[in-house]
This record gives C-alpha cells, structure tokens and sequence, in this order.
C-alpha cells in the first residue's frame, strides 16, 4: 500500500523565543514493512545543527532556534510503500543488545497492577501469550484522550483505565518484559479508516519471539501492525523514540498544534 | 603486622632510592625542617589550594595537609610500574569499547551480563559511539598500593574524572621552593610538563576532520565542587578556557563557547561534570551544569568529550575484581599488576564469607568513591561492624569486600622526628594516539599512626613523589 502522509508541528510562543533546542526523531527508515519512497522536512524558526543515528539506530536531528522566532514549525512528509507482514519486523539489528530490551524504564517501572496483569497471561505458544496481554491491556485501557500525558507511566494509566496509544505501548512493554520478552516501544503513523485526518501521531510495542525476531503489538487497537502502519522510531519507552523533545531557555509560555494526515 | 616501609624496612635497612635523600636529611638541623614545614603550609595557602569536604557539618575548605619528606622510587621500580599501568589502561580502552559495540566479553562469558545491565554506569546513549583514536578513557588515575618490596597491586582505576594531578604539580612546586639544593644533589625526573602532555593528548584526539591547532575547554561544574581548584588550575597550565555550562551552547553543529568576539567553537571538552549532569537534553534534565544537546553533536562527531561519557562502567568497583579477566581477554597476556582478592557480595558464598569476618575486612560500596561509606573492619567498633552488617544483607549487591592490606609505609616529620606512615600512589596516565605517564604522581599518606585510610576527605596527607632518574 501506498501511503502518503504529513505531520506537521508547530509551536507558538507569547514572546520571542532567543535560545531552545529540538530533538526530532521523525526520518522514517526502510525495513521490512515499508519502503521509503520520498521524505522531507520543512523546518521554520529553527535549524538543524546536526545529524546522527542515536543508540537504536533512529535517524535523529537536532535543531536550534534561528533567529528570535514567535512559532516554529516542523513538517515531515513523503510518500511510503508498506506492505502487510502480519507484525513482524524482522530479525534484531544494531548494536544495541537484546538483553536491553529486557530492562523497565521508569516509564514502563511495572507496579502492583501490571505484576497482576502480566501473571494473568495464561501459558501457552509465545505468541499467544503475547497476543493475549494485547488483549487484557486493550480491555483493560479504554482509549480516552486528555486523561494521561507524557510523564504517566505504565502502572498509573492500568490503574486509572484509561490512556492513548502511548499508555497502552507502555503497559504492553512493561508487562511483556516482566513474562521475559525484550520489548520495545514505536513510534509511527496509522492511517485510519475512513479518513484522511488523524487525531495524533501512533505508538505502538513490540516483542522478541525467538525464530520470528521483533513482532508488533497495537494494545491500542487490538491488533497487529498490517499495511497501514508506518513505523518512524523505536526506544525502550516514548521518552527514547519521541518525534519530538525540546528544550528552551526562558519563561515564555508554549501553544503546541499537531496536524497529521495518512492517506492511500 | 608489620608494614613494609619503603625508606628503612625491619631487616633489610635504608633502601637505595633513599641513600641520597637520607644523606642529605642526617646534615639538616631539625630546627630548619620544622620551619620549613611552616613554610610548606603558608605556601600551601598562598595559592589557595583546598579542598571542600563532603558530609561535615561547615562545608568546611581545608588544606591537604602536606608532609615535606618525599615518597622516593627508583627508576627500575618505575619502569614495572608503567608497563603494568599501560597494559591496563589499553585493556580498559578496549572493554569500553567492546561494551558499547559487539560485547564480545559478555558473549564469552567472561564478565556476567547483569553486571553491566543493572549498571548505572552504562550509558546507552555511548550504544555505537566511538571516539577518535578508539580512547574513551582518556585520563585516567590509577591507584596502586605496595605491600612488599616486589608486591604492587592495583587498588582501584579512576577511569571517569580522576582528581588530585593539581596536587602531584603544588607539592613539586612548593618542595623545589622549600629545597632547591635537594633537587641539584639528587636527580628526579620532572612532572612540570603534565599541563602541556594533558594539552597535547588532548589535541591528539580532537574530531576527525579538524585541522590545525584545535580549542580546547575545561568544563567545571563551578566554584562549589570540591575540584574546582584544579579545574582553574588546569585550564591555566594548559592556556586554554575555564567554561561552565551556561558559557555554552550549541551553534553551527558544534559546542561553542561565549566570547567577547561572539560564540567559538570547542573541539575538546575536557569535562569535570559527571555524565548525569552532562546533558539535560538527554540525561537529567534538571541539570543547569551541562550543556543540552552536547550528546548529540558528540554522536554527530563534532565534539571529543574527554573522558568520554559512560566510562563509568570500566572502574565500577563490581567490575574492578573481573580486571585481571579483562586484562587478559584484550591483551592476551596476564596482567603484569595484580589486582587486589575482591569478595563480591552480590555472590552468597562471598556474602557470608565476608559476614563472618567483618572484623578483618575492608568493605566498600559499588559505585562509592572518596573513602564515602566504607568499613574498615579492624578499625571499627563492635557497633559500626553490626550497623554495617545490616545494611550489608539488605543490599549484598551494593557492596565488595577485600583483605585489609599493610599498605607500605614511608616516612613523615613529625613533632617527634620521623615516623612512617601507611601511603599509596596515583599515578595519571594520559591517553590518546599514545600512552603518556608522568613519573611519578600524587602519594596520599594516612597521617595518623596505624591509619589505612588515605583519603583527603578522611584526613589524610599527600607527600611529593619521586621517580629517580637513575
């Protein structure tokens, strides 16, 4: 499938902004899944000063701000042919190592209510196992906007019932790496049905299942990763795959407008 | 016990690389050395050379207490030394650099995964770095203890930010003022140069791609760290900018640094602020003593960052007892330098083994430095070694335990003439397309009688060091 898609950001600011820095991680790679035909980025009131891959292989820019701007904008598009492999990302790559993957991170620190719900997955084959907990976790999050943000980790949106996307990546993993898989958080694109605007960016987890490598996990929507997913980062947790991080010097107060669409 | 001293052992009598010291001492009138003692301390405060200590009620600033008679080894001796020296620095290099790539070792099985894993110290964001000339470790201060005439061990590698070279320079300094004519009579070889080697290592690992004469900085945390001192003073010997994070920024790909002329960039940093603070961009992110996207340029490879961030890992003192495997596995030769027997209480085996004899054993916490919550179990009062127990089962893991070693001793002036004292050595190695080592280094000396803790913030001395050139 082809899919084209654009996410634009942009900050705004009540006085002009004299020194901030962004880190984006928004350079999709090609992998299995998907081949990168074109991609871009637009960068307004900023600049990049560098390059790099980071530890997980996730192409990153740093930006500064240029001159003392009142907005900036990023805005990543281009044009992905993906194709369904029903989850599977394919064999571990880098050098980063598995045994990382093992490892909680004080987003996805598992507390009282993922211990439960990690040991109510019922035995089995790996991947009905994992399956199951994508089960639990999407019966047991309902998808609500506004009730979590960035810092709420794991523990806090099971206990709470309700979260996005990134809640249910977090829960996912954190539950995942207690029943022994290396797991790890993606962010990406998905391109819903019926409709060109999406309410947000996507997250979704994944898992290592010995012979089939890295398989995919939307706790979110209950299912694997088809055609329709566009992967751009991968992290143990959302702070390491964020599209976006920044850092600014100074009082002024930020108004943050996120506008992306994915369409065939 | 009786310690081996390093000036007049028990049986063998005055040793060769004192003959001409002791010479020289026999025709001074007492009178002149207790002043000269005086004046060693007055010097001492002229150049305001303290030290900030840690968990006291003041922050108190104190002076290092200097002892005037030096700490002399013969140039024989020296020349095992270094050899012992480098093959540990090149085999910390390499596991550092292993680490942070295939982990060949963990593979092997040599060093357990978990050591690594569940360690702090390893930095994730150093996944895939590497440094020009392959050095993450660039100045490192290597702590050696002698038991014997022919027995050196290696106490600990201060691989991430080693301090006290500011020392081995002011004590030189300040004996070559107090005692010119020792130093005609006797040849040592000179330490004056560390700032320029420091420079020129320094230079010796800028970015690839940097041409000509690079800018080196020296990141220091502030006026408030206990080192500051020597971060001012290194900066100075070495002509080259004192900056702190707030004087930095990131501007056109680089680090650069806030001049009168505008920003310039920075191709080394030689940085004094520990990795957690060194980035709020990527590490914590209240930090206000680092410089945000530093990790990023330094992945970009526009930066060398000396040491490099997550050195950590290699002078952890867990890792500390796998050294002579480590040493091995790179170099594939024994290690020339021994390392002290190290109980690792993480091990139940171990852990009960060092219970049982608190009393004989000096314990040490994992990731502590500085002679910070240590046990010096002979030492110790019945209730220090219970209270320390408890706190040794409810964390095994944060603890080692190793034999309470009779350190060498040496001389010191005393109101009573001279009486030896226990010391080690610290010995600053500098890395980069080479090896350099200073002869010599800094002796920390336990200034009270039968005392085996040296550490400045435990009340311990230092004494200038002498490498004969003989």
């Amino acid at each position: 499938m082809r899919l084209k898609v654009s996410h634009r950001t942009e900050y705004s600011y009540d006085e002009p902004i004299r020194y901030g820095l962004q880190r984006l991680r928004l350079w999709p790679a090609s992998g299995p899944a998907q081949t990168m035909l074109t991609w871009a980025l637009h960068i307004e009131g900023a600049r990049e000063e560098v390059r790099f891959l980071d530890q997980f292989g996730n192409d990153t820019r740093l930006l500064s701000i240029d001159g003392e701007p009142h907005t900036i904008s990023v805005v990543a598009e281009g044009e992905v042919e993906t194709n369904d492999t029903a989850g599977v990302s394919g064999p571990h790559r880098g050098f980063a190592p598995l045994w990382l993957f093992e490892h909680q991170t004080p987003l996805t620190a598992p507390g009282t209510a993922i211990r439960e719900l990690a040991a109510s997955v019922g035995n089995g084959r790996d991947l009905d196992r994992l399956h199951g907990l994508m089960a639990l976790i999407q019966q047991r999050i309902a998808y609500v906007t506004g009730t979590t943000d960035s810092r709420t980790t794991a523990e806090e949106a099971l206990v709470k019932g309700t979260g996005v996307c990134q809640d249910h990546s977090h829960a996912f993993a954190a539950s995942a790496r207690l029943l022994g898989f290396p797991a790890r958080y993606v962010s990406g694109y998905l391109m819903m049905n019926d409709t060109v605007e999406q309410v947000a960016s996507h997250a979704w987890a994944e898992a290592y299942v010995s012979d089939l490598g890295w398989v995919g996990f939307d706790a979110a929507n209950g299912m694997s990763p088809d055609e329709r997913y566009v992967r751009v980062a991968v992290g143990r947790d959302y702070r390491e795959a964020m599209p976006i991080a920044g850092i600014l010097i100074g009082q002024a107060q930020e108004r943050l407008a996120v506008h992306i669409t994915v369409e065939q | 016990m009786v310690a081996f001293d390093e000036m007049l052992p028990a049986e063998a009598g005055l040793r060769r690389p004192y003959e001409a010291y002791d010479g020289w001492l026999k025709n001074q009138d007492p009178a002149r050395l207790t002043e000269k003692m005086r004046d060693a301390e007055r010097v001492f405060r002229k150049t305001g050379i303290t030290f900030a200590v840690y968990g006291e009620q003041e922050a108190s600033e104190r002076l290092i207490p200097f002892d005037i008679v030096p700490r002399i080894i013969s140039g024989n001796e020296w020349r095992r030394l270094t050899q012992g020296i480098e093959q540990r620095v090149q085999a910390l290099n390499a596991f550092l650099d292993d680490i942070y790539h295939r982990q060949e070792i963990l593979r092997a099985g040599r060093v357990p995964r978990e050591l690594i894993a569940a360690n702090e110290a390893f930095l994730p964001e150093m996944i895939g770095v590497r440094p020009p000339a392959g050095v993450y470790t660039h100045i490192i201060g290597v702590d050696i203890v002698r038991i014997a005439e022919n027995e050196f061990y290696v106490l600990e590698d201060n691989a991430r930010t080693p301090s006290g070279v500011s020392y081995m320079l002011e004590n030189r300094e300040t004996m070559l003022q107090l005692f010119p004519e020792l130093f005609q009579r006797i040849k040592v070889h000179p330490v004056e140069n560390y700032p320029q080697l420091l420079r020129q290592s320094l230079a010796a690992v800028r970015p690839n791609g940097v041409s000509g004469a690079p800018t080196i900085a020296v990141l220091t945390p502030g006026s408030f760290n206990s080192a500051y001192f020597e971060h001012a003073f290194l900066a100075d010997q070495m002509g080259v900018q004192l900056v702190e994070g707030q004087d930095l920024r990131v501007a056109d790909g680089h680090v650069a640094m806030r001049t009168t002329e505008g920003y310039k960039r920075i191709d080394v940093l030689y940085r004094r602020v520990d990795d957690a603070y060194l980035d709020p961009l990527t590490f914590r992110p209240d930090s206000s003593l680092g410089v945000p996207g530093i990790m990023d340029v330094y992945r970009a490879g526009n930066i060398t960052i000396a040491n490099a961030p997550g050195t950590g890992i290699a002078d952890d003192k867990a890792i500390y007892s796998y050294m002579p495997e480590i040493i091995e596995f790179y170099t594939g030769r024994k290690p020339i330098l021994g390392n002290i027997p190290t109980w690792r209480c993480s091990e139940p085996d171990s852990l009960k083994y060092v219970q049982e004899h608190l009393g004989e054993l000096v314990v040490k916490e994992v990731h502590g430095s500085g002679g910070y919550g240590m046990l010096v179990g002979p030492a110790a009062s019945k209730k220090e070694r219970e209270e320390f127990s408890k706190k040794l089962a409810a964390r095994p893991s944060n603890y080692i335990a190793q034999p309470t070693l009779s350190l060498s001793t040496c001389p010191i002036l005393t109101e009573k003439g001279l009486a030896p004292r226990h010391v080690d050595l610290r010995p600053f190695v500098l890395v980069s397309d080479r090896i350099r080592i200073v002869p010599g280094g800094l002796t920390r000396v336990a200034l009270k009688e039968g005392s085996l803790v040296v550490n400045s913030s435990q009340g311990g001395g230092t004494k200038d060091t002498w490498v004969l050139d003989d």
